[in-house]
C-alpha cells in the first residue's frame, strides 16, 4: 500500500530512484557493452591495445573479417574449451562439497538454543570478516609438501613420505570449499532457522521417526536456502581466480585465470574480452534464477 | 523440539568449527615462528612482526586500502540505501526488472568480469571526455562502490521489509511529508543494518585483490596486491604476522559485537519486564473503576 | 462506568434531521486493484461527532474505505468530501484527518511524549504549547506518569493509548481507527471500549470505526454500515441493525438468528402468514411485507425472542414441536438447539433465571416452541 503512495509524488520519487540507478547503468551495464564491443574489435600493439571504434564502419571488409575473429578463436583453440569446462567441473563438484559440508553445520547451529544461535553464528561469519586472500594462503603453508598436514601425517605414521596435496586440483577444490562456505551457510541457516518446528511435531504426532521428518519435512521446506546457497557459491566460482593461482597447479585450465592471463600477460584485450562475453553467456542463465529468487526472498513493496 | 544435547550437532559442529579455524590459527602459530620456514619450528619469536612494521610498501599499500575501503564503504551505503527503499518501498515501476537485477547480479557476477569491464569503460571514457585520468584511486573507489553497493542494497532491502511499513504511514499520517518520514522515521530504526552494511563493504573493499587489479594505475598499489604479489612466491612470515594482526582486530570486533548483543539483550529483557508489569498494573487498576 | 451514553444516544440524531448537512460524505466511491473490485460504488453520509462503524467479514472493502478516507489509498473514481471540502485526491499529511493503525506503530525509536508529540511538531508548533497539550492527552488516557517510557517498556493496551493519545493531541476533524480493540484481551476489551467512548464524547471528535467483530460495533457505534463484496448492505443504529435487518445476510451476520424460508399464504396490509414446510404451523407476522405474488420470503426470528414450553401452545399460529438435541449452559443463561420434525435446527436463548430449577428441560425431550407475533422480521432477500 505505501508503494501506491509514494507514487503520488513522481517527482520526488524518480529523484530517488535515478540516483543509484544512473550508477549502475553507466558502471556495471555499459561496461558489459563496451567489453561486447571490443571483443569484435582486434589487437593493435598500442594504448589501448585495441581497434578503436572508428574503424570499422569505414571498411565495410575488415568489418566482416572482425566480426566473429575472437570468438573464432575461441571455438578453434581446445585452450578456451577445456579452461569452460574445466571451471564448471570444478565449481560443480565444490559447490557440492560446499553444501555437504554446509548443510550440517547450519542445521546444527539452527536447531541450537536461541542463545547459542547467535554466538554460533557470529564464529562461522568472524573468518570472513579477516582476509579472503590470507586465509587462502594459509592453505599454502598447510598442504605444502613440508607443510602441516603432511608433517602431521607423517608424525603419526600414516605416511612416510609427502603426499603432493599443493599445486593440484585437490588443494583448488579444498580452498573453495573453504572459501565460499559462509556463503552457503548463512542462507541455508536463514531457512533453518525460520521453519516452523511445530510441524515437526505435528509429523511425529502422526507418527514420523525423526529421520522421516527430516527427509519429508525439513528437506523440502530448505530448498530456497539450498538453491541460494548453492548460487551464491557456484556462479562466482566458475569465474574464480586467487585460488586456482595460489593453490592449483600452474598448468590448472580455469577461465578466471586464462582470461586474467590474455588480458595481463598476452596484452590481448580483444580475446579476453571475448572471453568474458562467453563466460557471461553461460552464467546469464543461473544469474536471472538468482536474482528471481532473491526477489522472492527480500519481499518488500512489490507484494502489498 | 528438543534443543538438549545432541551428538550429532556437537559432532558437526566440532568438525566443523575446526575446518574453519585450523588455518587461521596455523597463520598465527606460525606468524611466531623464528624461523624462516614457517613450517618448522625454529622457537618463538617477534621479530617477524617487526619486519612487517619497518616495510613501507606494506604500510603505504594498508593506509591506501583503508583510505579507500573507508571512501566507498560510505558512499556504498548512501548508493545502496537509496536502492534499497527504491526495491523494497517504491512498488512496481517501469524499468523495475532491470533495476532489480542491476542490483543483484553483482553479487554473484565473477570478478574477472566486472574488473575487466569496468577497466575498460574507464579506458573508453579516458578517451570520450578525457576522465578518468589515468587509473588510480579514484577508479578503485568507483568500482568497489559498484560492486559492494550490490551487498548493502541486499541488507537494507531486507532491513526494511522486515519492518512495519505503518510506521511510515503513521508518521505521514500524523502530518510528515515523505522526505521527512525517511529521515526522522525510517533512517533511525534501520540504522543497525545501514552500520552492518557499511563493516561489509569496507570488509569487501579492503580485501578486494580481482577487481582492483584490472583497475588501479601504476603507483596505486593496494595491500591485497602486494599480498598476493609476495605469496606467489612462496610463503613468507610476515604475511603471517599481518594475518594475525587482522585477526586479532576482528576478533576484538567480534567479542565487542558480542558483548553490546548481549547487552542489548539483557536490557530488552528488562523492558518486557517493565511491560509485563504495567500491563497488572492497568488491569488491577481498571478494575477498581 | 461511563456516565449512560445511552441516553445521549437517543436524542443525537442527525441522520434522521433533513437539514442537517453531513461532515464526511463519500460519494460513490470505487476502489479497484487490476480486476479487483474492493470497494463497488459505496455512498455514505457521516455526521459531525458520531462514532461510525464500518462493519464487515474479511476482505469486504472496509478496511480498504478506511485507508481512502485517510489519504492512503486513491479511490478509482469518486469523492471524498471532508466539512464540506473535496479531499479526494489531498494527501494524507495534509488532511485534517488522524488514523489509529490496528498495530498502533509506536515509533519505537522515541519515547511517549515524543510519539505523541509528533504530530504538533510537523505542524510547527511552539515548543510550550506542544508539552502542554501533550501533557493534557496524556493525562486524559491515564498515561500521564509513562511519558519518558519508551514502547517496548509498555504494555499492548497502554501502546494502544499512546496511539489514541498521539492521534487525538492533533485535534483532527475526522479519526479513523482500525481494529482497535482486537489485539486486547477479553477484560481489557471490554472497559476500553467505554474509555473510548467517553473520550469521543469530553472530545467531540468524529469517529469512524473498522471491524469485524460485531459486538463491538454493536457497543461502540451511534451507527453501523455493514459491508460485504465491496458494497455497503445496510447504514442504521446498532438495534435498527439488529431488529430491522433488510436482508438475510444482515440479519446472519448481527447476533444469531433462525432463518425460515416459506411461502407466503395471506398477504394483507396489516398483517402476513407464511407457510413453511419445516413447521406445523404457519407464521404470523403482525405488519404487512412488500414482496412480489408466490415470491419466496424468510422469516428471522432471534433466539432469545422464543419460549420453550411442555404444554402445547393453544395458538393456531408461531409454535412447533421439538426434541431437545443439545444445550449449552453459559451460566447467565443457557442455549438450546432443537431438532424440527423436518430435521431442521433451531436455536433458542433463555436466561437461566432460577437458581434450583430441578426440573429444566432436558436433552430429548420433546417440547413446543412459540413466540410472539410482533418477533419474526421477513425479508425477502
Amino acid at each position: 500500500m505505501i508503494a501506491r503512495l509514494w507514487r503520488l509524488l513522481p517527482g520526488g520519487r524518480s529523484l530517488v530512484t535515478s540516483i543509484p540507478y544512473l550508477w549502475l547503468l553507466l558502471f556495471f551495464l555499459v561496461p558489459f557493452v563496451i567489453v561486447l564491443k571490443i571483443s569484435f574489435s582486434s589487437t593493435v600493439i598500442a594504448m589501448p591495445p585495441y581497434e578503436p571504434l572508428l574503424h570499422w564502419t569505414a571498411e565495410k571488409v575488415m568489418q566482416i573479417k572482425l566480426n566473429l575473429g575472437n570468438f573464432a578463436f575461441l571455438v578453434e583453440d581446445n585452450l578456451y574449451w577445456i579452461a569452460y569446462l574445466n571451471s564448471i567441473k570444478v565449481a560443480a563438484i565444490s559447490t557440492l562439497f560446499c553444501l555437504l559440508i554446509g548443510y550440517p553445520i547450519a542445521y546444527s547451529i539452527a536447531r541450537s538454543s536461541p542463545s547459542m544461535r547467535n554466538i554460533l553464528m557470529l564464529l562461522i561469519v568472524l573468518p570472513f570478516w579477516t582476509s579472503f586472500l590470507l586465509r587462502v594462503y594459509a592453505w599454502i603453508g598447510i598442504l605444502k609438501n613440508n607443510g602441516l598436514l603432511n608433517n602431521f601425517l607423517i608424525s603419526i605414521g600414516v605416511i612416510d613420505q609427502p603426499i603432493q596435496m599443493l599445486q593440484t586440483d585437490f588443494a583448488v577444490y579444498v580452498g573453495i570449499v573453504y572459501s565460499y562456505l559462509p556463503f552457503m551457510i548463512l542462507p541455508l541457516y536463514a531457512n533453518l532457522e525460520k521453519m516452523d518446528l511445530t510441524l515437526l511435531e505435528a509429523a511425529a504426532d502422526l507418527g514420523c521417526k525423526p529421520w522421516q521428518g527430516f527427509l519429508k519435512i525439513t528437506l523440502p521446506l530448505s530448498v530456497p536456502g539450498v538453491i541460494a546457497g548453492c548460487l551464491l557459491v557456484f556462479i562466482p566460482a566458475v569465474g574464480e581466480f586467487v585460488i586456482p593461482s595460489l593453490l592449483g597447479d600452474p598448468g590448472m585450465l580455469m577461465i578466471g585465470k586464462v582470461l586474467w592471463t590474455e588480458f595481463f600477460n598476452n596484452r590481448d584485450w580483444p580475446v579476453a574480452s571475448a572471453v568474458a562475453i562467453a563466460l557471461l553467456l553461460f552464467l546469464v542463465i543461473p544469474i536471472m534464477y538468482f536474482q528471481r529468487a532473491q526477489d522472492v526472498e527480500a519481499g518488500g513493496g512489490l507484494h502489498r | 523440539m528438543n534443543h538438549g544435547r545432541s551428538w550429532f550437532r556437537m559432532g558437526v559442529l566440532t568438525l566443523g568449527f575446526a575446518f574453519l579455524y585450523i588455518p587461521i590459527a596455523s597463520l598465527v602459530f606460525y606468524s611466531f615462528n623464528k624461523s624462516r620456514l614457517v613450517t618448522v619450528w625454529g622457537g618463538f619469536s617477534t621479530k617477524w612482526y617487526g619486519e612487517l612494521l619497518r616495510n613501507e610498501q606494506i604500510l603505504n599499500a594498508a593506509w591506501l586500502s583503508l583510505k579507500i575501503a573507508a571512501i566507498s564503504a560510505t558512499l556504498a551505503v548512501v548508493l545502496g540505501t537509496l536502492a534499497g527503499m527504491v526495491l523494497a518501498r517504491f512498488g512496481p515501476f517501469k524499468g523495475r526488472t532491470l533495476f532489480s537485477g542491476l542490483t543483484t547480479a553483482p553479487l554473484v557476477m565473477p570478478e574477472v568480469i566486472t574488473g575487466l569491464s569496468l577497466l575498460l569503460l574507464f579506458v573508453t571514457m579516458e578517451q570520450i571526455i578525457g576522465w578518468p585520468k589515468g587509473r588510480g584511486m579514484t577508479t578503485i573507489i568507483i568500482s568497489h562502490i559498484t560492486f559492494t553497493m550490490a551487498f548493502v542494497t541486499v541488507v537494507v532491502q531486507s532491513r526494511l521489509a522486515q519492518m512495519d511499513d505503518s510506521l511510515e504511514e503513521a508518521a505521514m499520517d500524523l502530518g510528515a511529508r515523505p522526505h521527512k518520514v525517511f529521515f526522522l522515521i525510517t533512517l533511525p530504526i534501520i540504522f543497525p543494518a545501514l552500520m552492518s552494511g557499511w563493516l561489509l563493504a569496507f570488509t569487501l573493499s579492503l580485501d578486494d585483490l580481482v577487481i582492483t587489479s584490472f583497475v588501479a594505475g601504476p603507483g596505486s598499489s593496494t595491500l591485497p596486491m602486494v599480498i598476493f604479489s609476495k605469496v606467489r612466491l612462496g610463503v613468507s612470515p610476515d604475511i603471517n604476522a599481518l594475518a594475525t594482526i587482522l585477526v586479532a582486530i576482528v576478533a576484538v570486533g567480534v567479542v565487542i559485537a558480542g558483548f553490546a548483543m548481549s547487552r542489548q539483550q539483557k536490557i530488552r529483557d528488562r523492558d518486557a519486564q517493565m511491560a509485563l508489569a504495567a500491563n497488572q498494573q492497568m488491569i488491577e487498576s481498571l478494575k477498581k473503576g | 462506568m461511563a456516565t449512560s451514553p445511552r441516553a445521549a444516544q437517543q436524542k443525537f440524531e442527525p441522520w434522521t434531521d433533513p437539514d442537517a448537512k453531513p461532515y464526511v460524505r463519500i460519494e460513490k466511491i470505487t476502489k479497484k486493484f487490476g480486476d479487483f473490485v474492493a470497494v463497488d460504488d459505496v455512498t455514505l453520509d457521516i455526521y459531525k461527532k458520531e462514532i461510525f462503524c464500518l462493519l464487515g467479514a474479511s476482505g469486504c472493502g472496509k478496511t480498504t474505505l478506511l485507508r481512502m478516507l485517510a489519504g492512503f489509498e486513491r479511490p478509482t473514481s469518486g469523492k471524498i468530501y471532508i466539512d464540506g471540502v473535496d479531499m479526494t485526491l489531498i494527501p494524507p499529511y495534509e488532511r485534517p484527518v488522524n488514523m489509529m493503525f490496528q498495530s498502533y506503530a509506536i515509533f519505537p525509536h522515541m519515547s511517549v511524549e515524543q510519539n505523541v508529540a509528533f504530530g504538533l511538531k510537523q505542524e510547527g508548533l511552539r515548543k510550550d504549547e506542544i508539552s502542554q497539550r501533550v501533557n493534557d492527552m496524556l493525562n486524559m488516557v491515564k498515561l500521564g506518569p509513562f511519558g519518558k517510557r519508551k514502547p517496548h517498556q509498555l504494555s499492548g493496551g497502554q501502546r494502544q493509548r499512546v496511539a489514541l493519545a498521539r492521534a487525538l493531541v492533533k485535534k483532527p476533524k475526522l479519526l479513523l481507527l482500525d481494529e482497535p480493540l482486537a489485539a486486547l484481551d477479553k477484560k481489557l476489551r471490554e472497559h476500553t471500549q467505554f474509555e473510548l467512548i467517553n473520550i469521543q464524547e469530553t472530545l467531540g471528535v468524529t469517529f469512524v470505526v473498522v471491524t469485524h467483530d460485531q459486538e463491538e460495533a454493536m457497543t461502540l457505534s451511534t451507527r453501523i454500515g455493514l459491508m460485504n463484496h465491496g458494497e455497503i448492505v445496510q447504514v442504521g443504529t446498532p438495534d435498527q441493525m439488529y431488529e430491522y435487518p433488510n436482508s438475510r445476510f444482515v440479519s446472519e451476520f448481527i447476533g444469531s438468528v433462525n432463518m425460515f424460508e416459506g411461502r407466503l399464504t395471506d398477504d394483507e396490509p396489516s398483517f402476513v402468514r407464511i407457510a413453511c414446510d419445516d413447521l406445523e404451523a404457519p407464521i404470523y407476522v403482525d405488519h404487512g411485507v412488500s414482496s412480489a405474488p408466490d415470491a419466496t420470503v424468510w422469516a428471522a426470528i432471534r433466539p432469545e425472542k422464543i419460549t420453550i414450553t411442555r404444554e402445547k401452545p393453544t395458538e393456531a399460529d408461531n409454535w412447533a414441536s421439538a426434541v431437545v438435541q443439545d444445550i449449552a449452559y453459559m451460566g447467565d443463561m443457557s442455549i438450546y438447539l432443537l431438532r424440527l420434525d423436518s430435521g431442521k435446527v433451531v436455536r433458542v436463548t433463555q436466561p437461566n433465571a432460577y437458581r434450583h430449577a430441578d426440573d429444566r428441560i432436558t436433552w430429548d425431550e420433546r417440547v413446543y416452541l412459540h413466540w410472539h407475533a410482533t418477533s419474526p422480521v421477513v425479508v425477502t432477500k
